[in-house]
This record gives C-alpha cells, structure tokens and sequence, in this order.
C-alpha cells in the first residue's frame, strides 16, 4: 500500500490547569491511507474533535500539543510554521463543520467564499476560477450551480450549506479531509445523501479522510477503519467490521450495545385499558402581522389525531420542522392549540382559561431536551422538584420526602437534593427533572427529545430508568423523537410527523416492519447503519 | 461539540472549581481588580462628601469680597463672625466672589454623590417595574414600548433640560430629570431579559408544575435582572455625574448658591483665562469620580454579566 | 426592498407621535397660563388674549394638540417673544454652525474610532489595546466642557495656534471657519471616539468567535485577510448602530460645546431658550432634534441591508 497521507505518532494535547484532568489527547496514534475513511469514535469529552484541530493547525490557544507528531504526507505540521500551515490548509488538507448553518460567512455570496480559496492558493484568472468553481458546484450535486454561485448562505438549506463547504474544502483536490460531525445537525434524509457524497467523491479522488462521529450507524454506514476514543486515549482501532462485530475492549462492547436496534422489540398488544389523553384535529397556526404584505401563515400542526391509553408510550417521530414539538407543547398546553380538541380523560383542555386550567396542569408532565436549561440555576434540585406539589398544597415535609424518595426511583442520592444543578452531569439532571414530573404523580408524561442531547450509554440508561418507571406507574407517555432507533425501542404506537401532518400511525411493529407510506419509507431507508445489528457480537 | 474544548471537561473543570457558583460570583467581583481599584477611589470619595466638615472647610456659601479671585496657595485673611482673624491658605483659591473653591469642591462631593446615587435608584427601580409589566403583560407591551421610544428619540440631555425649564430647578427636579431619560433604557433591558428567560425551559417547567405568575416571575425571573441591573445602575450613575455638571454649567441645573462641581465651574467660566483653577480643581474630582465607578462598573460586568459585555 | 423602507417609514410614526406629545404637553404641565409663559414677562394682557385665541385655548385639550400639530406639521413653530423673531427664522439662523460642527465630528470620530478599535482586538490584550481601552473609559469619564476647556488653555492660549472662541460662516472665510471648528469637534469626538472604539472592539471580538471565522482560516487565509474581509464587515452592522444611537450624545453634547467655544448654534440657543423661558423655540428645537436624530436612525437602519444581505426583504 502507498504512504498514509495522514499519520499521527503519540499525539498528546495539554489541557489548561485546573481541568479535570491533564490532557485532552494522550499518547494517540493512528494513520490514514489515501482513498481511506477513518472514523474516530468516541462520547462527548474523548478528545476526537481535539485531534482534528490539531491536524488543521487550529486548536484554540489554551490547548497545547505537547508532544508527539502529526505527518501529513510525512511533513510534520506540529512542527510547521504558521506560513507553512496556512499554504498546507485547502491545497493538502481540508476540513468540514459540524454547523453548516454558521460555518459560512452570512455577508458572502457562496461562490465568493469558494473564489477566495483559489485566489489564496492559486495564481488562476477570474474566468478559469470561474470554471472551477462552477465544476466543483456541479460535483457536489448542487442545482443551478450558477445560481447557487451567487446566492448568500442564509437562501440555502442546512444540506446545501454543507455541500458548499464540501466544495471549498475539496476544490482543490486536498489529499485528506477532515469532516467534524458534519452530518449531526442535519435531518437523517440529507445525512444520507452527504454521506454518500463524501463517500463518491473521496472515493473517485483518493482523498483519505479522517471522520469525527458520535454515531456508530454512520462508522456503520461510511468507515473502513475505526479508532475508539476514550478520555483522550484510543481503546482500540481496526476494521470496521472487526470492531463492530467482534470488539477486543469492554469499553468498546459497551458502546456498541448501547445503540439501539432499529427493530422494534416486541411489547404486547393493546389490551382494553382507560385512554389518558386523546386530540381531536389539533391544530397550530402561527400568523405573522404585516401592514403590507399578505401575513405570512406557518401551518405548523394540522389535524392531528393521537391517542395514548394508560401504560403506553406513543412515539411521534419526525424530522425538524415537522411539528411534534408543536403538537407535545400544545398538549402540555405552554402553547395555545389555534384548533382541535384537547382531552384528558374527559376533560377539554385546549380552550381551558389559564385559571381553569391550573389544576388540571399536575396532570400532563413534560421532560425537556436540553439538561443544562430545565433547572433553575438558582435553586436547589430539591426546591425545583417540590415546587410543584407545594403548588397544590402539599406541606413542605411532605414534599421534601416524596422527593427523597422519587431521587431513588431515579437512582440519585437522596442526600444530594440541597445541590444546585451544575453539580451534576447531563445524564443526572435528566434524571432529576424526570423526578420532578413523577413529583405531581401525573397521567401523562411528556418527554421532548429527553435523551437527545444525551451521549449513547447515558442515553440507554435514561431509556431503560424510563420504561421502568411507565410500567411501574402504569403511566402514558409522549415520546416525542428525530432517532428511529430510540423510538423502535420504546415506542408502543409510533406516528411519523411530517410538515405538521400525521403521515402514518400505528403499532411500532406495524410502521417499522411494513411502513405504507412513502415518505416513511425514505425515512427509514435513510436511518444511518440500518443494516446493521449492533451488539450481536460474534464470539471472540 | 462545536468547540474546540469539548464541553464535558470543561464543564466537569467548572464544578470541581465552583461547588456554590452563585456565592463565588460575588466574591470573584469583588476581587476583580478593576471592581477593587474603582472601589477604592468612590470610598475615597465618599469619605471626602462624609468628612467634608471637618477636613479644614469653610462654609462654602461664605461670600468675601475681600478676597475675590485669589490664585491657589495665596494666604487669605478670614474675618470670623465673633470679629477675630485668623490666617488660612485657599489651597485650591476663591471664586469671583470670594468664595473658597477648595470648600465648595470638597462639598460638592456631597451633590454629585447624591445625584449619582439617586438617579441609578430612580432609573432602575422605575425600569425594573416599568421592564417587568411590559415583558409579561403582553397586552400591555405594545402601548408601553411606544412610549418608552418616544421618550428615547429624544437626546438625553435634551429631555433632562426639557423637564428642568418646566419646574423650578432644584436638585429634586434635577434627579427627576436626569432619571427619565435613563429610564427607557433599563426598561428594555428588563423587558429584554424576561422576554428570553420566559423562553427557558425552566420556566416552562415551572408553568406546567403549576406555578402561580407572579411567583413564576419572583422566582425564576427576576433573579436574572439582577446582576444586569447592578452594573446598569452603576453605568446610571456615572453618566448622572456628568449630566448634572453639565446642566448646572449651563446655568439651568442646581441653583447657584449651591456647591456642586458643575456650579463652581459654570462660575469660573468668565474668567476662566486668567484664573483657570475654578475649572481644573472641579474637573479634576469630577473626572476622578466618573472615572472610578465607570472602572468599577466594567469590572462588576466582566464578572457578573460577561454575556453583556459584549454589547458595549 | 421598497417594501423594507416603507414599513420603517410607517414605523417610526408611533414614535413621531409621542414625542409631539411630549412637546405639547410640556407647556401644558408648566405652572401657570399658557398664553402667559409663552408671551414672557413683559407681555401685555392684550397680547396674551391674542395668544390664547392663536392657541384655541379654550378649546378642548385634543382640538388644542390638532391645532399646534398641524402648525407643526407647516413649519409654523409660533414666535419667539424673547428675540422677537419668528421661530423659524430663529432656526435657520442657528443651523449652520451646529450642522458644521455635527458632520466635522461624526468625520473626525469614526476616521479615527474605527481603526483604533480594530487594532485593539486585533491585538487583544497588548499594551496598545490597553491603551485604547484606557482613552475609551477615560473618555467617556471626563465632561467635555472640560476637555474644551484643556484644550483651549493649551492651543489657544499657551500655544496660541487656534482662535479661543467664536464662529466664522464657511462661505465668509474657510480657512477662520476651520481654524475655529477645529477645537470644539475634537472635544465633542472625544466621548464619540470612546465609544465607537469600544463597540468596534468588541463587536470584533464578538464576530472572531464565530463558526465562519474559524472556516476562513481553514482556508488558509492570513490573519490580516480574516480580520478585514471577515470580521469587519460582520460587525459592521453593531458599529452603525451605535454610531446611530451616539447621535444623540452628540446632540447633547454640542449643546455644552457650542456654550464652551461661543458658536452661535442650535445649542446655544436651545440653553438662551431654556435661560429666558422662551417655550416656542424650546419646543421648536427638541421637536427638531428628535425628528433629526429619528430620521438618521432610519437611515442607518436601511443602510443595514448594505452590509448584511439577511436584513433585506
């Protein structure tokens, strides 16, 4: 085999003084062969993104190499001036963003951004620059690349701005890319087809490519080999199917067995049981007021029909924009439903006046996405988890000991309550506010993409504590989910969202094993790894 | 993730460092250098406008006309109310009409504190209220945020001599006049900082626990406008200073008689290129002051704001 | 785009409408009969029934604001007792010297306030960004009556190089004219510079954080390329506006910089105004200025679309 482009000799990058431990990346080291994707794997805090800034020379500055090598094409740019980094970064090496959204400058058109790589490392005129540009739109299976030349990134979509920065970074044919998460922000339909690109074209140019992921459906999807990272070391590194079936390391079959399936497991039919909550054509109109022009109307939900009975979880899946989120808060009334019907158990609650309503509010609970906003800052978890049932009255005591006791349902010490939020790591705090919902003894729990923001095993623990918890209480709960995968495991029903419309609805087995529509169908088809089994491992 | 330091180290390194993040916030103010050396200085002169008094003054409205314009230094002969003389040096000179400038600085301490203080009160107690019913009556939004538009179209400074030239001037008026053009400004700031936190899902968690508005807003509200709030009022009060000395050096602010920085100065306009010292001394204080607490006021917002220091 | 400005137009009308309110009843709210504070103290009874006619006074308090809006909206500003002039007239004698010494600042200032603030967070943390940032703090600290006074005493009467006081008309004499605009616009583009410098530096840190600044090194580009193509024109649209809302700390403090250097202009006149009770003209200026100080705002709001294409539609 030909010289890896990329290799990396006992990398170890210093963290500040006063973090949590003494280097972000310890004594890494790996290669990457031309035509090659690598794929770095690791959980929030391994150090996978730390080592593909420091490929590009671009590491912020409290962070230091502190010893090892980094050879691109066996120059050490460790060791490179910053002169010599600047002409390296586009002609040899690239990189790719996580955000496509805000990696592009707002106040530039696209083919600007592109133009002012060639004007930097090249000597072409305006026309021949013109060319290549346009050659490397058409690439990267833009449309109208002319157009899209002209166009500023804000009149693009999230899969389009991540395509032009795909074109920047390989305009000029670099031996390797560095892609840093670059299909997370996306829907799990445009992931695919930016995956495919990136395999196309670094397949059809010899690009070797080292690729950062949380996600092992994508190693599954787009690697040939794969590093484990954890805490800044490598557990291990091997072919892809050698790590995914058959992993040396415990960390590494932990991982593994913490992805979901895309199967759904099978949880019993619907037995006759009382139907918590139940919406009647729900609907939510967002109008925008103008004086001159016609006011702008978002149908963000449209008749949505939905029904959970006790004991049941309901997953409503879909990718952003589709309006699930609408149709969670609109049920958990923090947004006003413009249509429908709202019932809990007998009771209407979609036209209810706020003061009307308030009682009734102990009853529907909602878990939120994002750990580090759901709690007051201020106050301690266990003044936020008896807020509520002080509300409706209950005594202080009392409430101090309902929530000693539901810290333990959560698996948390319930000697921690007198501690503030940021004492406590993600996965804890969506533990507590789990805690505080079950605090109201409610009907119905509403969980808003409650582990999405959580890393893999984290996010298994969560799952399992809140299926526990729904068949222990007999509880209805709302799973409100973008990750199929989730949804197979713990939805009961399922129904897919899109463009704030109901497209299909039915039993988990039902939609995943023989989805009828089509949009459902391309969904589906898109989920990254879906060929995959994880966690059957082969014996070793 | 976005980051180049990943986010758990960090925020594992934050709770290693800050077991009771809110209490530490007010003592890493108050090391902050710039909070103690602004400190210093506005102590300094509070001590002046207490000790004012007894720190070798005259009384400052004391008109002498036998020792008018007098250069600092000169040694100047006081005739006391039982008929003794006694011999005293005008450290910082005597105005056109024989007053002692060193005095009337000394005592104009007093005012300029006094307007500071009782500006960023007013300004920020009228906007927080003001800031609190506009971000969370909805309806009435719309009605206030007009008005407080209006009031901030027009220059600041116009608007306070707008409302001198209505009343008698006086140093009531003077506070009052300075503190509504101040006002709009903390109230889009309160309004502003509602308006984001109501979107938190905290507090939607706190509404759908059931929790009453009004302790929604005590409890989960209003403490974030507290710290904006303090570093505004300290900016408040800094620009009070100035824009008392400024109307009073215009002749239409605190009366006359009266020993503010800006009088003495206005006082010492006429003569000002012989006898430059009625100005220089003043401004000195006036410039110290300021100085102290707008260091003080950038100190307390690195510290207690960093999202606003930013902006400005 | 016609759209965007006619839907600012439209928007600063509620605005328009509160400070005329304000204006109108200011007179209202001053102790005493209206006719009899405007015609001043040595008015006779015969003039101030002529007054109250011309004011409808006896009107309702709504007919009243509809009649003096309307002479507003005529450019009828009522007449000055005092200087016994039309307000108008008053006002269009008074423009030119305030008018010069705005623009002769605004140049001076953001000519030298923008570069240094680049500099400054270009070399965050140097001695020369201290510096900056010490002068900006410093500036906003000192009254500018005082900073006129400095300047004075230095280059007009130790040095003698400039003129202490007084205003030449730019058609009389350009070379007086500049000798004598000189002085007060540096004072008045003290504060100005303080304060564009700092919002320069800091809308530029601000934009050097972001995702698009970290692409463009990424690409290769020097450190001087991302700072100017890059970052600048991003935090162009802050930088505008508080070079907008800084208007109206020039206004005010061209009213104390016109007093300290003598210059015959609005500011003067609003404080002889304000000094001898005239209320037509003092409500004539502040409507002026209000109106002035809106209408530059909606420029630079319109002028937004220029550097940031989002703002456009």
């Amino acid at each position: 085999m030909a010289n890896p482009v990329l290799e990396v000799r006992d990398l170890t990058v210093a963290l500040p003084a006063g973090a949590d431990r003494v280097n972000a990346v310890e004594k890494v080291s790996f290669t990457v062969n031309p035509g090659e994707i690598v794929c770095l794997v690791g959980e929030s805090g391994s150090g996978k993104s730390v080592i593909a800034f420091t490929v590009m020379g671009l590491l912020a500055k409290a962070l230091k190499p502190s010893s090892g090598e980094i050879l691109l094409q066996g120059e050490n740019v460790l060791a490179a001036s910053e002169a010599r980094l600047r002409e390296l970064r586009c002609t040899r090496m690239s990189m790719i963003f996580q955000e496509p959204m805000t990696a592009l400058n707002p106040v530039m058109t696209c083919g600007d951004q592109i133009d002012e790589v060639l004007r930097t490392h090249t000597k072409l005129d305006p026309a021949a620059r013109k060319a290549k540009i346009i050659g490397i739109l058409k690439r990267v299976q833009l449309p109208e690349p002319e157009r899209i030349y002209a166009s500023f990134p804000h009149q693009l979509s999230g899969g389009q701005r991540q395509r032009i920065m795909i074109a920047m970074a390989l305009v000029l044919d670099p031996v390797l890319l560095i892609a840093d998460e670059p299909t997370t922000a996306l829907d799990v339909t445009t992931q695919a087809e930016i995956l495919k690109l990136i395999a196309e074209l670094q397949g059809s140019q010899g690009t070797g490519v080292l690729f950062i992921t949380h996600d092992f459906g994508v190693v599954a999807e787009i690697a040939h080999r794969v590093a484990v990272l954890r805490w800044g070391e490598l557990v291990e590194m091997g072919q892809t199917e050698q790590i995914l079936s058959r992993p040396q390391q415990g960390y590494t079959r932990m991982l593994i067995s913490s992805v979901p399936s895309i199967h759904p497991a099978h949880r019993g039919v619907r037995l006759d049981k009382a139907t918590v909550l139940r919406t009647e054509k729900l609907g939510k109109t967002y109008a925008g007021k103008s004086f001159f022009q016609k006011a702008r109307v978002v149908k963000a939900a449209v008749d949505v029909d939905l029904d959970i009975r006790r004991g049941e979880t309901l997953g409503i899946v879909g990718e952003s924009g589709s309006g699930k989120s609408t149709v969670a808060r609109c049920i958990a009334r923090l947004i006003d439903p413009t249509e429908g019907r709202v019932f809990l158990g007998d009771t209407e609650i979609a036209t209810m006046s706020a003061g009307k309503l308030r009682p009734h509010r102990r009853r529907v609970q909602i878990v939120f996405q994002d750990p580090y906003r759901s709690m007051n800052p201020r106050i301690t978890i266990g003044d936020s988890i008896i807020e509520g049932p002080m509300n409706f009255g209950l005594p202080r005591n009392e409430a101090l000991a309902r929530a000693r006791k539901l810290m333990e349902t959560v698996r948390l010490d319930p000697n921690s309550l007198d501690r503030y939020p940021h004492q406590f790591s993600g996965g804890q705090r969506q533990r507590i506010c789990i805690a505080r919902a079950l605090a109201m003894e409610p009907e119905l729990l509403i969980a808003d993409e409650a582990v999405s923001a959580l890393d893999v095993s984290v996010q298994k623990q969560v799952l399992e504590l809140l299926d526990e918890i729904r068949q222990r209480l007999n509880l209805a709960v709302l799973f409100i989910t973008h990750d199929l995968r989730v949804a197979a495991q713990i939805c009961d029903y399922v129904a897919v969202m899109s463009k704030g419309r109901v497209v299909e609805y039915g039993s988990a087995e039902q939609v995943f094993g023989a989805p009828k529509d089509e949009y459902t169908k391309a969904l589906f088809a898109a989920a990254p790894g879906r060929n995959w089994e994880f966690g059957k491992f082969a014996t070793a | 993730m976005s980051a180049t330091i990943p986010e758990e180290i960090v925020d594992s390194a934050a709770i290693a460092s800050a077991s009771t993040r809110r209490r530490s916030l007010w003592a890493l103010a108050l090391r902050n250098p710039s909070v103690i050396f602004g400190g210093v200085i506005l102590l300094v002169m509070v001590a002046i406008a207490v000790l004012a008094p007894v720190l070798g003054t005259v009384d400052p409205t004391r008109i002498d006309p036998a020792s008018r314009n007098k250069k600092p230094g000169t040694e100047l002969t006081l005739r006391l109310e039982d008929g003794k003389t006694m011999k005293r040096v005008a450290l910082m000179g005597t105005d056109s009409l024989g007053r002692d400038v060193y005095s009337r600085v000394l005592y104009g301490t007093r005012v300029s504190l006094i307007v500071g203080v009782s500006v960023a009160i007013l300004a920020v107690s009228l906007g927080l209220v003001i800031g609190l019913v506009s971000g969370y009556i909805r309806w009435l939004d719309g009605f206030i945020m007009r008005i407080m538009d209006g009031l901030m179209a027009i220059p600041g400074i116009l608007l306070a001599i707008a409302l001198v030239s209505i009343w008698r001037s006086g140093l009531s008026t003077v506070i009052f006049a300075i503190a509504v053009p101040d006002t709009p400004r903390v109230v889009r700031l309160v309004r502003s900082i509602v308006l984001s936190v109501r979107e938190e899902p905290y507090v939607e968690g706190a509404i759908s626990v059931g929790t009453p508005t009004w302790l929604v807003m005590f409890r989960h509200i209003l403490p974030n406008t507290i710290a904006p709030l303090i570093v505004q009022a300290t900016f408040t009060a800094a620009a009070a200073i100035l824009a008392e000395a400024y109307l009073s050096f215009l002749g239409i602010g605190i009366p006359p008689e009266t020993p503010s920085w800006g009088n003495i100065m206005a006082e010492g306009r006429t003569l000002f290129r012989v006898f430059p010292h009625n100005i220089l001394y003043p401004g000195i204080f006036i410039a110290l002051t300021v100085l102290a607490i707008n260091i003080m006021g950038d100190g307390l917002r690195d510290t207690l704001d960093p999202k606003m220091s930013k902006k400005v | 785009m016609l759209d965007f400005i006619a839907r600012r137009l439209v928007s600063i009308i509620p605005v328009l409408v509160v400070v005329a309110l304000f204006v109108f009843f200011m007179l209202r709210l001053t102790p005493g009969d209206p006719a009899a504070v405007i015609a001043g103290d040595n008015a006779t009874s015969d003039q101030i029934a002529d007054i109250r006619e011309k004011l409808g006074l006896n009107l309702p308090i709504w007919q009243q604001f509809g009649i003096w809006l309307g002479n507003m909206l005529q450019g009828n500003f009522g007449e000055s007792f005092f200087f016994k002039k039309t307000v108008a007239e008053l006002i269009a004698q008074r423009l030119e010297p305030t008018l010069a010494l705005s623009v002769c600042t605004l140049i001076l200032a953001v000519s030298t306030a923008v570069p240094l603030g680049v500099i400054a967070a270009y070399r965050q943390g140097s001695l020369l960004d201290r510096v900056v940032m010490g002068f900006s703090v410093l500036g906003f600290s000192m009254p500018s009556f005082v900073i006129g006074y400095c300047l004075i005493y230095v280059f007009a009467i130790e040095l003698g190089w400039l003129p202490v006081q007084g205003y030449t008309r730019i058609g009389v004499d350009f070379w007086s004219f500049l000798e004598r605009i000189i002085l007060p616009s540096v004072t008045l583009g003290i504060i100005y510079v303080a304060l564009i410098a700092r919002i320069t530096r800091a809308s530029i840190l601000e934009v050097l954080n972001e995702d698009y600044i970290r692409t463009a090194r990424a690409k290769g580009l020097s450190n001087r390329v991302v700072l100017m193509r890059h970052a600048l024109r991003n935090a162009a649209v802050p930088i505008l506006t508080v070079i907008g809302v800084g208007i109206a700390l020039l206004i005010g403090g061209a009213i104390v910089t016109e007093s300290v250097f003598g210059l015959p202009g609005l500011g003067r006149l609003t404080v002889e105004a304000v000094l001898s009770r005239d209320f037509p003209t003092i409500q004539a200026v502040i409507l002026l200025f209000s109106v002035v100080y809106v209408l530059i705002n909606l420029l630079i709001d319109i002028g937004y679309t220029i550097f940031d294409p989002r703002i456009r539609y």
